[in-house]
């Protein structure tokens, strides 16, 4: 048994730390929003021309067929840089759909222009607040089109492609829709998260075609789990980010003549986040190899780590502004753009309870199981 | 990153499973059997008998010490294939390897080491451990019981506490002050001693559970050759560290696997208006992130495993476990009762598995303390890995005899 990184993921991963540290810089994140700009169009041009985009896209179609963990040491990277790009929408989950559900003729037409940046693309399966399990689910795929209303679509504006949830024979399934049509209309919401664009698109009889390799069935839930082990992982990056910059802020912020980090209500906070943070990270590691080594345990790997990474994020994202106290309620800090990506991770792909079904539904031996 | 045993492993791992079905059987507590302490002693020393006998006693230990010299990862094969029966391991066995044997072998002389080693691991020796005193818990170095040195000997006063299994233990691993003029660090001494000796009086503490674990030990006027001293006079501190830093590797193991999955069964099991408690949106996360903090900790220990069987030292990374794992056991058993509502509370009579819940929830709270208190855990893992400032301290540099 051997349960940490190889050299070449860490390496891996100090080249990403390095680059998105460089680049994605707070005040560069803070005139991003300045501008109201939907994502960093350069630093996408040079995580591609890095190879990040293909890490996790089979060589066949120009990528670098890199691992599960591969994908999950840059989504890490991602979350600590609180990067504006559509990363999570156009590679973890658009790019792994086409991958898991396209046929052959679908993955040679869109990966390799995913995997280069030269597209964009997104996931669209929200509809509203009642979500996309169940009835929920509306739009639909007939005729080689698809009608319907997706919200919120994250970085919706800047993709020129979308994967859609949809029914199709009264049953879930994922079409291909080019969002640069007569019957696509798209609408920018105001976004929680002021470095991840939202859109509502409303599809009326937009051309579109079905993913539809053999496999395609089981692709959905797959996606999904696949998808929460790489949020994990960028979950992870973005609380151990909240972890250093509320240490470094309290090693260097005097109150009472002494250093703030040394009142044991703030060490004892601080020993509280690590803990979480390492606990999920053990998750995110076990999904990503259970992804690559061990099909059957990933939709449980893949819930445990979601779950361990919405707690962990969570508490860091909302300590580290109480840590800085007033200041940490300015727009010059930079915590807030850690406690509002905190709720975007945590409501894509849903929330605890959709994901605490799943772990249950997923116990070895479980009714749910049998059933 | 691979979860699999590498083919070494798996060849230590079927040799391992061999061995232990021809010889574990024997030794195995059954369902429903009934042992008294002193019976499940005399069967966990056969058994170590046994272990040693096969070449599997003692695995991270030297060869020198008559261990097997193997490596952390053999020790955790051999722990997976073992646990598969349910044995008689108590402290009463794990105090001896994973305290004694270690402080003598790294702070005693080779006579020491000659009369202790092979005798402990062969069972013929159990110990206990007198440590904790009433005023010296957390902050151990607060002791007092002294010893005084006298001819040969040392005349040991005091009173020890917490020490689990001393009424079975026929040696004691001890730690006293020997020169109160120096600040506390620097004026403690380590012995071992034959829980035989006059003077030494153990007396089983009634705990909230019902349970007596746990003793308090008297010594008044215990005679104890110098020859019995492990390490140097004033070497106690160094001695104490080791026995500690051992204990805390050691936790890790407590992640017992399947505790969650059993109370999510309970749930299930636990009838709730016309459904069951597990219908409940509340239960499932509350259950289901527990279930995901479970795991957590046995992937976080394997990579701690991966660390160690690298030669790096984790430091205080190994407290995170014990935090964790102390604080959820302790929580969900909460949870489980509540689940259960007033039948949590007095469970009609055959209700097994509410009782064991109800202990649960009794004893998680000496875990939270025991081997190192949350709050004590906390700071070392924000002064060690995260860098911040130690405590500010009153007795530091001041005489034991002023403080």
């Amino acid at each position: 048994m051997n349960f940490d990184l190889s050299d070449e993921q860490k390496m891996l991963a100090e080249q990403a730390r390095g680059l998105l540290g460089e680049r994605s810089t707070p005040d560069r994140l803070r005139s991003l929003i300045d501008s109201g700009a939907e994502w960093d169009e350069p630093l996408w041009r040079e995580i591609a021309a890095m190879g990040f985009l293909g890490a996790g896209i089979a060589e066949a179609h120009g990528g670098l067929g890199m691992t599960e963990l591969d994908l999950g040491v840059i989504s890490e990277e991602m979350g600590r840089a609180n990067v504006a790009l559509p990363f999570f929408s156009s590679i973890v989950l658009a790019a792994d759909a086409i991958q898991l559900a396209g046929n052959d003729a679908q993955k040679a037409a869109w990966l390799p222009r995913l995997a280069s940046g030269e597209v964009i693309a997104t996931f669209a399966y929200a509809e509203g607040a009642g979500g996309w399990t169940g009835n929920a689910l509306q739009a639909t795929f007939a005729g080689g089109t698809v009608s319907g209303i997706k919200t919120p679509v994250a970085d919706g504006g800047i993709a020129s492609l979308a994967v859609v949830l949809v029914r199709a024979g009264g049953k879930p399934a994922l079409a291909l829709v080019p969002l640069d049509q007569p019957g696509v209309t798209r609408t920018r919401l105001d976004s929680f998260d002021q470095l991840r664009a939202h859109y509502a698109i409303a599809f009326d009889s937009a051309a579109a075609e079905l993913l539809d390799a053999p496999a395609a069935g089981q692709a959905i839930e797959r996606l999904f789990d696949r998808a929460a082990v790489q949020a994990a992982f960028e979950a992870v990056g973005g609380a151990e980010a909240c972890l250093t910059m509320s240490r470094d802020y309290a090693m260097q912020r005097q109150i009472f003549g002494r250093a703030l980090a040394g009142y044991q209500a703030i060490k004892h906070k601080l020993a509280d986040i690590l803990v979480g943070v390492e606990l999920a990270r053990s998750n995110a590691y076990y999904g990503a190899w259970a992804a690559e080594n061990a099909a059957d345990e990933l939709p449980l790997a893949a819930a445990a780590a979601r779950l361990s990474a919405i707690g962990a994020f969570e508490n860091a994202a909302r300590e580290n502004i109480q840590v800085h106290g007033g200041i940490g309620y300015t727009f010059e800090a930079n915590c807030h753009f850690y406690y509002r990506r905190e709720r975007t991770l945590t409501l894509s792909l849903g929330g605890r309870e959709i994901w605490a079904n799943r772990l249950i539904a997923h116990i070895p031996g479980s009714q749910a199981e049998a059933a | 990153m691979d979860f699999n045993d590498t083919p070494e492993e798996a060849a230590f791992r079927a040799e391992a499973r061999t061995w232990l079905a021809a010889n574990a059987p024997d030794f195995v507590i059954r369902d429903g059997e009934v042992l008294s302490d002193a019976e499940e002693v005399a069967r966990g020393r056969a058994w170590q008998a046994r272990l040693a006998e096969g070449g599997y006693a003692g695995i991270l230990l030297p060869r020198s010490l008559g261990g097997r010299g193997g490596a952390i990862m053999d020790a955790v094969v051999f722990g997976e294939e073992e646990g598969q029966y349910h044995l008689p391991k108590g402290p009463y066995i794990g105090i001896g390897l994973g305290m004694a044997l270690p402080v003598i072998s790294k702070h005693g002389t080779p006579e020491q080491i000659e009369r202790f080693a092979a005798a402990t691991l062969n069972g013929q020796i159990t110990w206990c451990q007198l440590f904790s005193e009433p005023a010296a818990g957390s902050d151990l170095a607060g002791i007092r019981t002294k010893a005084v040195r006298d001819g040969d000997d040392w005349v040991v006063n005091g009173q020890k506490v917490w020490s689990s299994w001393a009424h079975h233990a026929d040696w004691g691993i001890l730690i006293v002050r020997t020169d109160p003029t120096v600040p506390k660090h620097k004026g403690m001494s380590f012995f071992v001693v034959d829980m035989k000796t006059p003077g030494i009086d153990v007396r089983p503490i009634r705990q909230i559970s019902g349970l007596s674990d746990f003793n308090e030990t008297f010594l008044t006027d215990v005679r104890i050759p110098d020859a019995n001293r492990i390490g140097a006079v004033g070497d106690g501190w160094a001695c104490a560290m080791t026995v500690l830093m051992g204990e805390r590797l050691n936790q890790g193991g407590e992640g017992k696997n399947g505790g969650i999955a059993e109370l999510i069964a309970y749930a299930a099991d636990t009838p709730r208006d016309g459904g069951t408690a597990l219908d409940s949106g509340a239960v499932r996360v509350a259950l289901a992130s527990a279930y995901a903090e479970e795991q957590a900790e046995k992937h976080f220990q394997a990579r701690l495993r991966t660390m160690v069987s690298r030669g790096e030292n984790p430091g205080a990374l190994a407290s995170v476990v014990k935090l964790a794992y102390t604080n959820r056991y302790q929580k969900t058993a909460g949870l489980a009762l509540e689940v259960r509502g007033l039948a949590g509370l007095a469970p009609p009579a055959g209700d097994t598995e509410t009782r064991r819940i109800q202990y649960d929830y009794i004893w998680s709270t000496a875990l939270r303390v025991a081997g190192g208190a949350d709050e004590v855990l906390r700071n070392q893992i924000s002064e060690r890995i995260l860098g911040m400032p130690g405590e500010m301290r009153a007795d530091k540099n001041v005489p034991f005899d002023k403080l």
